[in-house]
């Protein structure tokens, strides 16, 4: 007898399975069970790293928007024509550092709940409405970051008074200025309209914002004409060879290249070999084209390839050349998928902070760079050197700059999927 | 005139020839019985814009590339024998002030013979332009003349213009080679100069980590040590154990319910969610480690009793770091399961498996070699990164498996021997290129290992 015999008599001697029965069913619920429960756990995961993004967000908001706020205190100056012209020059240089802090002990008792980089408010002020002189003005000027901490309800008043922040002759200043009405939370224009600052209360996102601009540009510049010619070349000139594959074998590991290697290669080559400024956003744009290169080639190429055969096809079948093939035919209709692609490794890009503390974009610029071989420092940097700062006023700035960061990859992001919505088009 | 003024004539001069020879060959007379000229005007306009810009806008790019040294070294032969700096760092100092004084950044030096060099600089760098500017003026002026001379209706202008498109398209892709070339070079070439010092034994097997060399070399402990095993731990444990922890059970369980359970709707909002994790700047996760999730492992840290832990812990980068990975564990996996043929999925089913059981059973086991694939990918990009190690891991190199002390990665150090000031060929500074030759070897032997099995996988179902 053979084996299948054997089995099909046993089966058939065997009783038929009771499925009404109670350990079956038993046996069904408890499958169903697992099921339910399985099912559960991949919603579960889903829900946790949802809830981290969500936990992420909040945590950042939350210190954030204290950022945008500053706390200012009103003091009375008198902008007395004689102290402002005393040694004879214009208005423009007088020394009203020593005129605010002046007013502000006359007023206060000292001067220490103003800011130090105060003064040059009441220059603007005076500029801007030169009857002033000679008047007295009541003028909110920036508080100190003591100040700022505590009109922002940031300081526990229980604690003992070695764990407090802030020592108790400011917090008597502080009640003082309250009592008079004199301190106010405003809006914080100043954080994106300045640069980097060591004061938190006079630090802003604008200096640094303009670097990440500037360095993005040249890596746009480069990194897109050179990617998209690349992923041409591959897709529609390119023989079968040897030295195609090394192209493609090379892309593919330098988008899996750690970002941090770019940085070593941008200090190496273009610091050290060529002798290019340090911190200058032309190197940080030089490095991260590098790193974004592969992104945009690989993007471009999957867009070309989804170009249909038949359109290049009836093309060339009227005697169009390659060239007028891809210019007329392919890139436009790959051009979608091609800038999807590309904002998506820009945005990256911007993002990106290790190769560029390589480079030493990590310098200390309280100017806003003008061009590109200027030093200059990118939001990300900013990011990070805040985050290193002990002044307890920089934590919400840190979270304000994140703040900025995530609104301007998420627009991207946001642009990107447009982009691909609007155009994608299916053969 | 300026150099960019040059660049703006000799862009005149292309446009110019452009529109002459377009125009010129736009009235060519059919040759004879009726044939047409070979290339239309477009081309031969094109063929003269190219040959009157490219030889001179290569002339003016090599300038505005190489001009700066030869201008600056000329200067300085100019300069009296006594006024010249040494050879070495004296002259970089030197040369960095006269830039400084030139871009106007500092209005009068602070070295006199500095202050004497800017005019002959000035002087010279000037005579050079008008010579380089004149030259690419004459070079575009050539080119257009002779794109005008020679086009005729039996030019084939669209056959050179299709050339120089292929050439340039060729040369672009090379810019590829030319980065991985780049980054092996100057890998190899700083690590061959640190290991001349320091032999590869030690970096590799040594176990203690401080590269501090002394300035002063009669100093105690003057000669720094270079055994980074403390460091590769490090990445590993922080890398390769805690946040994949962290990363695969969740980056696998929401691939399996967004592919498998989610209907198309929930799909469509869950998955760019998933995508805005991926898309936030990883410094952003180290500010968030640093400052929200360290202090919370350290509060839970003491609560269980051990009172030395640290405000930096592996813990915290670990965690924070699976986070940052689960989207890209998520869409790798979402990827190897799509690619399970339909059949063997129905197949299970009308079985009468329950579908938990069809995916434990029938799509993991068959999908595994990509899902595996996948997460070598994904520790390849956990070793590599930075900024959520740099700031939460800690700069201590301890050679230890507890999670609630601080520990350091290759990469931290890195940044940290590359961020200080110091001379460029110490010791110090050379060993974080010897690390990342180690790191960069590393990620791509994972690389090439993980992308040949997805690929292996792929092609088993196709």
């Amino acid at each position: 007898m053979t084996d299948a015999a054997q089995t099909f008599d046993s089966a058939r001697s065997r009783a038929p399975t009771a499925w009404q029965s109670d350990a079956m069913a038993k046996r069904t619920r408890a499958r169903y069970r697992k099921e339910r429960r399985f099912r559960f756990m991949g919603l579960a995961a889903l829900v946790l790293a949802a809830g981290f993004l969500a936990f992420l967000l909040f945590t950042i908001i939350s210190d954030g928007w204290r950022g945008f706020q500053r706390a200012e205190i009103a003091v009375d100056v008198t902008f007395a024509e004689a102290e402002l012209l005393s040694d004879g020059s214009d208005l423009s240089r007088a020394d009203y550092r020593s005129l605010l802090n002046r007013d502000a002990e006359e007023q206060f008792g000292t001067s220490r709940v103003i800011s130090e980089g105060a003064w040059p408010q009441l220059r603007d002020r005076l500029a801007a409405e030169p009857e002033l002189l000679g008047q007295t003005e009541r003028i909110w000027v920036v508080a100190s970051p003591f100040i700022d901490l505590l009109a922002k309800g940031q300081v526990d008043f229980d604690l003992p008074p070695e764990r407090q922040l802030v020592d108790e002759e400011i917090i008597s200043d502080y009640r003082a200025l309250v009592a008079e009405d004199r301190v106010r939370i405003a809006f914080n224009s100043g954080f994106l309209s300045r640069a980097d600052s060591t004061s938190s209360e006079q630090a802003g996102v604008w200096g640094a914002l303009v670097g990440s601009v500037l360095t993005i540009l040249v890596t746009l510049a480069i990194s897109f004409p050179i990617g998209v010619m690349t992923a041409i070349y591959l897709e529609e000139y390119a023989p079968k060879n040897r030295i195609t594959d090394i192209i493609e074998v090379s892309i593919n590991n330098l988008a899996a290249v750690p970002s941090i290697i770019f940085g070593l290669l941008g200090l190496a080559v273009f610091l050290n070999f060529f002798g290019m400024p340090r911190s200058a956003p032309i190197v940080g744009g030089l490095t991260l084209a590098l790193m974004t290169l592969p992104v945009i080639v690989i993007a471009s190429r999957v867009s070309i390839q989804s170009v249909p055969p038949s359109i290049k096809d009836a093309a060339y079948g009227i005697g169009a050349s390659r060239l007028q093939v891809v210019t007329h035919h392919v890139l436009p209709v790959a051009l979608p998928g091609i800038l999807t692609g590309t904002i998506i490794g820009i945005s990256r890009a911007l993002g990106e902070t290790a190769p560029l503390l390589l480079i030493g974009m990590r310098a200390f610029v309280s100017d806003v760079p003008e061009g590109v071989t200027e030093p200059a420092t990118v939001l990300p940097v900013q990011i990070f050197l805040w985050s290193d700062e002990v002044g307890r006023g920089f934590i919400e700035k840190t979270s304000a700059a994140i703040m900025v960061l995530l609104a301007v990859l998420l627009s991207m992001n946001a642009f990107a999927i447009y982009l691909r919505n609007k155009f994608e088009r299916r053969w | 005139m300026t150099l960019s003024g040059f660049l703006l004539a000799v862009l005149a001069v292309a446009v110019l020839s452009y529109v002459s020879v377009r125009a010129r060959a736009s009235v060519f007379a059919p040759i004879k019985n009726g044939e047409r000229a070979h290339s239309r005007p477009v081309y031969h306009g094109a063929r003269a814009a190219l040959m009157a810009l490219v030889p001179a806008g290569l002339v003016i790019l090599a300038w505005a590339a190489l001009g700066g040294e030869l201008v600056a070294a000329q200067t300085l032969s100019r300069l009296p024998v006594d006024a010249r700096p040494e050879a070495g760092l004296a002259t970089q100092a030197f040369l960095n002030e006269l830039r400084a004084v030139l871009s106007g950044s500092i209005p009068v030096a602070f070295t006199p013979s500095v202050q004497d060099a800017v005019p002959i600089y000035r002087e010279l760098s000037n005579q050079w332009m008008l010579i380089v500017g004149g030259l690419a003026l004459l070079l575009a002026a050539i080119g257009a003349g002779y794109a005008w001379l020679t086009s005729k209706p039996t030019l084939r202008a669209r056959t050179s213009v299709e050339l120089f498109a292929t050439v340039s398209l060729a040369i672009a892709s090379l810019v590829a080679i030319l980065t991985t070339f780049g980054i092996v070079a100057s890998l190899l070439y700083e690590s061959l100069e640190f290991f001349s010092r320091v032999s590869p034994l030690e970096l590799i097997f040594g176990t203690q980590w401080s590269p501090q060399t002394a300035i002063r070399a009669d100093q105690v402990g003057s000669s720094g040590a270079f055994g980074a095993v403390p460091l590769f731990w490090g990445t590993v444990f922080i890398g390769a154990i805690i946040a994949m922890i962290v990363a695969i059970p969740l980056g696998l369980m929401s691939a399996i319910y967004l592919t498998q359970y989610a209907k198309p709707s929930a799909r469509r909002v869950l998955k760019p969610l998933l995508e805005v994790l991926a898309g936030v700047p990883t410094v952003v996760y180290g500010y968030f480690a640093a400052l929200t999730v360290a202090p919370a492992v350290r509060e839970f840290a003491i609560s269980i009793g051990i009172s030395n832990a640290s405000s930096e812990s592996a813990l915290a980068a670990g965690v924070v770091m699976g986070i940052m990975i689960i989207p890209f564990v998520s869409s790798m996996a979402d990827d190897a399961l799509s690619a399970v043929p339909g059949a063997m999925r129905d197949g299970s089913l009308a079985m009468g498996a329950t579908p938990s059981e069809t995916i434990k059973k029938v799509l993991v086991p068959a999908a595994l070699p990509g899902i595996v694939g996948g997460i070598l990918l994904a520790v390849s990009r956990a070793i590599g990164e930075t900024m959520i190690v740099v700031m939460a891991a800690g700069k201590a190199a301890n050679l230890t498996a507890n999670p609630f002390e601080g520990v350091t990665t290759v990469t931290a150090q890195i940044v940290q021997l590359l961020t200080g000031d110091q001379e460029f060929d110490s010791a110090k500074t050379l060993s974080a290129f010897a690390l990342g030759l180690v790191l960069f070897a590393v990620t791509l032997m994972l690389n090439v290992y993980a992308l040949a099995v997805v690929k292996r996988y792929r092609e088993a179902y196709d």
